[in-house]
């Protein structure tokens, strides 16, 4: 987990916003910190657009504060959309108009512009630079929404559901430029409901359900707090005592399986468990490795899975 | 933490002009018929010499030369209470605005280079047909072009703050589009398109004195005389623009 010396760029406490007699987000606190790279992951409905536009000025939150770079979103927006680039889940852009003419409307609105061309080379619309908006697929839109966030070079980047629509080629692009720009010291904070997206690029996630924040750790951290590790499912050259495996600081539990073992722990398990049975003359077999993931982690803390609203 | 206000570059409101005036060059409906169907009209009315015969009825003028004030009005209603309340609706419901409004660049920049683009329309209609008029169909020029500007250029204000008030509180462009044709027909009407404003009866001559159009086309049809516009036309046009401009400004939603 990123140490709490470092700066904070955002700091939400106790937002609540509710639309009508429908409640969006009833508690929601997290910090978010320079240079990092901060998920909010959660099920449609669950109160993280709500959340971002929030933080972006967009919304008036109902209760609680919000900083962004030590400014009000409500009461400094003039000073705030300068630093902030945004994207947002729904805009759209004229049809007539090319993609190398919005990007250059966009860059004239900041004082220290990204290269235009360059930022759609990275995000693969480079080919695309000259055709009118409406010829664009879903994916292309998509990116071109993430280049317009990012066009301002600004110290925090919101994007909301930044790789929905995009094909598996489009998303790995997304992902490296977004940690490109988080290397060139820009705060990310993201919104998606794609587990493997915030595996890959979060240092920390909050997840998020029914208006409030359940957990939040790393990716890392929070599958295996949550699930209770991963495990080794493997089988034994020899049959062996389990006091062998259940010493080790890595291993929770041992079990067998028919004829297989199946350990699980934390840490460097797999290591551990095939050193520890080497250096005792076995061999184990077949190794399969399982990490609990985040989508475990979700289930298990809301009983239900993250896209669909089905019961486990 | 820091009070400091960052400028948005100025050239910003270049570039959206840029951009708005791509838009009106490529989707010519603001061209084709705010431009093309007065134009249309003036050779139409213009060819049919009966048009053209001076009556005492119609107090010394022409059918013609009583029209043609109503063509220029044609072109000022087509943008500005047909199409830009339209353009700004659909930038409303495909979330142009709201993206524009977390940027360094207010939303209301746009609003104001689609005034402008629609307004560069509008005289450049007005200059067209008034030169066709007069070039090809024996209009007499414009007496005094002071007070034809003045009458032109209330007449424009008016309008346009009507449009910008449909675009304030009409949320749908399906709704715009209704409202933007019934009200072009009324206000036509009082104008004085079907029934010529000396033929009309004195009560509703009177009631087309209180419209917008009936106003404009008053003051302009004086000024081709080399009149000052009367009075009532001047305030008529005025409290118009300034009321219904206040409530524009005062119910727009970006969202």
């Amino acid at each position: 987990m990123i140490k709490h010396s470092s700066t904070s760029v955002i700091t939400v406490s106790h937002l609540k916003k509710t639309y009508g007699n429908v409640i969006a987000d009833e508690d929601v606190s997290f910090v978010v910190n320079e240079g990092e790279i901060f998920g909010l992951l959660g099920p449609n409905g669950a109160g993280k657009t709500t959340t971002v536009e929030c933080i972006t000025g967009l919304r008036r939150p109902d209760g609680g504060t919000i900083s962004v770079l030590g400014l009000d979103p409500q009461v400094d927006r003039d000073a705030l959309h300068p630093v902030v680039g945004v994207q947002l889940q729904s805009s759209t852009f004229p049809d007539r108009l090319k993609v190398c003419e919005i990007l250059d409307m966009y860059q004239s609105f900041y004082l220290n512009p990204a290269n235009p061309e360059e930022l759609a080379q990275a995000l693969g619309l480079g080919e695309k630079l000259g055709s009118y908006y409406k010829t664009l697929s879903g994916g292309q839109k998509q990116r071109l929404a993430v280049a317009l966030a990012l066009i301002g070079q600004p110290k925090v980047a919101v994007l909301d559901e930044m790789t929905t629509g995009l094909d598996p080629q489009g998303r790995l692009d997304t992902w490296e430029l977004i940690e490109k720009t988080r290397d060139r010291g820009t705060t990310v904070i993201l919104v998606s409901h794609y587990m493997e997206e915030a595996e890959r690029l979060c240092d920390r996630v909050a997840l998020i359900d029914h208006g409030r924040i359940i957990a939040l750790d790393t990716p890392y951290g929070l599958a295996e707090k949550v699930t209770g590790g991963k495990q080794v499912l493997f089988l034994p050259s020899q049959p062996f005592n389990d006091g062998l495996l259940t010493t080790l600081p890595e291993v929770k539990t041992v079990e067998h399986q028919g004829k297989r073992v199946k350990v699980v722990g934390s840490g460097q398990l797999v290591n551990a468990v095939i050193l520890t049975l080497a250096k005792n003359g076995i061999e184990a077999l077949d190794i399969q490795s399982e990490g609990a993931t985040l989508e475990d982690a979700f289930v298990k803390l809301t009983g239900r899975h993250i896209h669909e609203n089905k019961e486990v | 933490m820091n009070s400091t206000r960052i400028k948005t570059p100025r050239a910003a409101f270049g570039k959206l002009l840029l951009n708005e005036s791509r838009l009106a060059w490529r989707i010519p409906i603001g061209l084709g018929t705010g431009l093309g169907l007065p134009l249309l009209l003036l050779v139409i009315f213009g060819s049919i010499p009966a048009l053209s015969q001076v009556s005492s009825d119609l107090g010394g003028f022409s059918y013609f030369a009583l029209s043609f004030p109503i063509l220029l009005d044609v072109t000022v209603l087509t943008l500005s209470i047909m199409l830009l309340p339209r353009s700004l609706i659909k930038y409303r419901e495909t979330g142009i605005l709201r993206r524009l409004s977390v940027t360094p660049v207010p939303p209301s920049w746009l609003l104001a280079a689609q005034i402008v683009i629609n307004l560069a329309i509008v005289v450049v209609g007005i200059i067209l047909l008034t030169a066709a008029g007069v070039t090809a169909f024996g209009l007499e020029p414009p007496k005094n072009i002071l007070e034809f500007l003045l009458a032109n250029g209330l007449t424009m204000a008016s309008l346009f703050a009507v449009g910008l008030c449909i675009a304030a509180v009409v949320r749908s462009d399906a709704v715009a589009q209704g409202i933007g044709a019934l009200l072009f027909f009324a206000l036509m009407f009082f104008g004085g398109i079907w029934i010529p404003r000396p033929l009309m009866p004195a009560v509703l001559l009177n009631i087309s004195n209180w419209t917008p159009l009936g106003s404009s086309v008053d003051a302009i049809q004086r000024a081709m005389q080399g009149l000052f516009p009367s009075p009532q036309s001047i305030l008529v046009l005025t409290a118009y623009t300034l009321v219904l401009g206040y409530l524009a400004v005062r119910y727009f939603k970006w969202e």
